[in-house]
């Protein structure tokens, strides 16, 4: 008994020492892991404040991008509207008690406050939380294509998972050709990505657009991705795809967070399947 | 009494520089210097170790709450806290130090350019070891480490003469 107590006096320090070493490591593994209930997170009452604090001044620094940004997604989605029938406006109009019955989506608007791409777990903080009804596992998106999913949610605040993540894995398809894939980044630059379990069937070239595939409840179909950016093919597969991202993710300002209305329905139903 | 408030200055104030001012500098785009661990090294030398390592973990926890990383920061600040005393007797080829009277502004120059550079690779170097965490990145690991370093090495120079002046 007198020797234990001795060893605990003599190696005091280092005892503390690996103690706290083992609480931080535990910390580390749990953010390396596709978690959703991380203790340590940006999205909470004190760090979200000096953000947003930050925020407010560094806002007005990109302000010309983030209108261009705007301007040209409103150009695009007018641009759709005119294709469509003069009277569909009308029509929408005359439908709108069942419109709720049959929309799948709904979009809401959030600012980002804080946008890291230069690490190999990066993360971006919205200022939407479970107050307005943000919750784990939505898509974010601009104007330009995807940036992440929602992760750890507060009141007020949510962290978003960028596909600048290690874990970050998000289903694409080809624009031109129903062959599925998964977008995946290896660190290294932060506007190329990498297409991998690409079938060889697939026939690809340099430029072709690569768009959300509408496989996974997160985003919906059709959202633009980026282009192929370079590939190798060898022993009958794709080596590597790389594809480059029509947005920069250097300059991210207003997005948009979806909420889908029947994730729930298809999860419980996918449950059953597993079962 | 004047120790503790200069200290949780310190410790407040190395947060925010952080987060607020150099957070947002990338050189050449990813290099993000991570000058905090001004902390560590100017944090007053005592026998008594226990809240010098506590500090320590918890102003790496801190820099990990604002950015995501899990427990990085802390598990490095940690364990340069740690092996502080040793390497100081080590640079100092001395097996017991005079413990009220030292600082670290008494080191002559290239002695303490070489504590902190060895403080500063190595808590680099754990720290994008344990984000990277993959043998294949290991060039990856090693190159963002010295990238990094230099900076945070120029930076922890300057404060510090800065300091000594004011002194």
């Amino acid at each position: 008994m007198q020797q234990i107590v001795n060893f605990i006096v003599k190696y005091k320090y280092f005892l503390f020492f690996l103690l706290l070493e083992l609480i931080a490591l535990i910390f580390t593994v749990q953010s390396h892991s596709y978690h959703k209930s991380k203790f340590v997170n940006s999205a909470n009452a004190i760090t979200g404040g000096i953000y947003k604090r930050i925020n407010s001044f560094k806002e007005y620094t990109n302000l010309k991008v983030y209108n261009q940004q705007l301007l040209d997604e409103n150009t695009y989605l007018r641009n759709l509207l005119a294709q469509q029938p003069a009277d569909s406006m009308l029509r929408l109009k005359k439908m709108i008690d069942t419109t709720k019955y049959f929309q799948q989506y709904s979009y809401l608007s959030a600012k980002v406050y804080r946008n890291d791409y230069h690490k190999k777990y990066n993360y971006l903080l919205v200022n939407k939380g479970s107050k307005q009804g943000v919750k784990p596992d939505q898509g974010v998106i601009n104007g330009k294509g995807i940036i992440g999913i929602t992760n750890t949610i507060s009141k007020n605040y949510a962290t978003v998972l960028s596909i600048l993540n290690g874990n970050s894995k998000i289903n694409v398809r080809l624009l031109n050709s129903y062959h599925f894939g998964t977008l995946e980044w290896d660190g290294k630059d932060y506007n190329v990505l990498q297409l991998v379990d690409l079938p060889i069937q697939a026939t690809i070239k340099m430029g072709d657009t690569i768009i959300t595939g509408g496989k996974s409840t997160i985003f919906p179909e059709g959202i633009p991705v980026g282009t192929i950016l370079n590939f190798k093919k060898e022993n009958n597969a794709y080596q590597y795809i790389n594809v480059k991202l029509f947005n920069d993710m250097s300059a991210i300002g207003p997005v948009t967070i979806i909420t889908n209305f029947d994730k729930e329905e298809i999860e419980a139903l996918e449950e059953t399947i597993t079962k | 009494m004047n120790d503790v408030i200069k200290n949780t200055a310190l410790f407040i104030g190395l947060v925010l520089v952080q987060v607020i001012v150099l957070n947002n500098i990338l050189f050449w785009g990813y290099i993000n210097p991570l000058p905090y661990i001004l902390f560590v090294i100017i944090y007053p030398v005592k026998k008594d170790r226990g809240l010098f390592l506590l500090l320590s973990f918890l102003l790496g926890l801190c820099i990990d709450f604002f950015s995501d990383s899990g427990g990085v920061n802390a598990a490095a600040t940690l364990f340069i806290a740690y092996i502080r005393l040793p390497l100081l007797k080590g640079l100092l080829r001395k097996p017991e130090i005079d413990f009220p009277v030292f600082t670290i502004f008494k080191l002559p120059f290239l002695r303490l350019l070489s504590f902190i550079a060895i403080l500063t690779f190595v808590h680099h170097f754990i720290l994008f070891g344990l984000e990277y965490f993959k043998l294949n990145m290991i060039l990856t690991i090693f190159s963002k480490t010295f990238l990094t370093s230099i900076f945070t090495i120029i930076l922890l120079i300057l404060s510090l003469l800065f300091m000594d002046k004011n002194k």
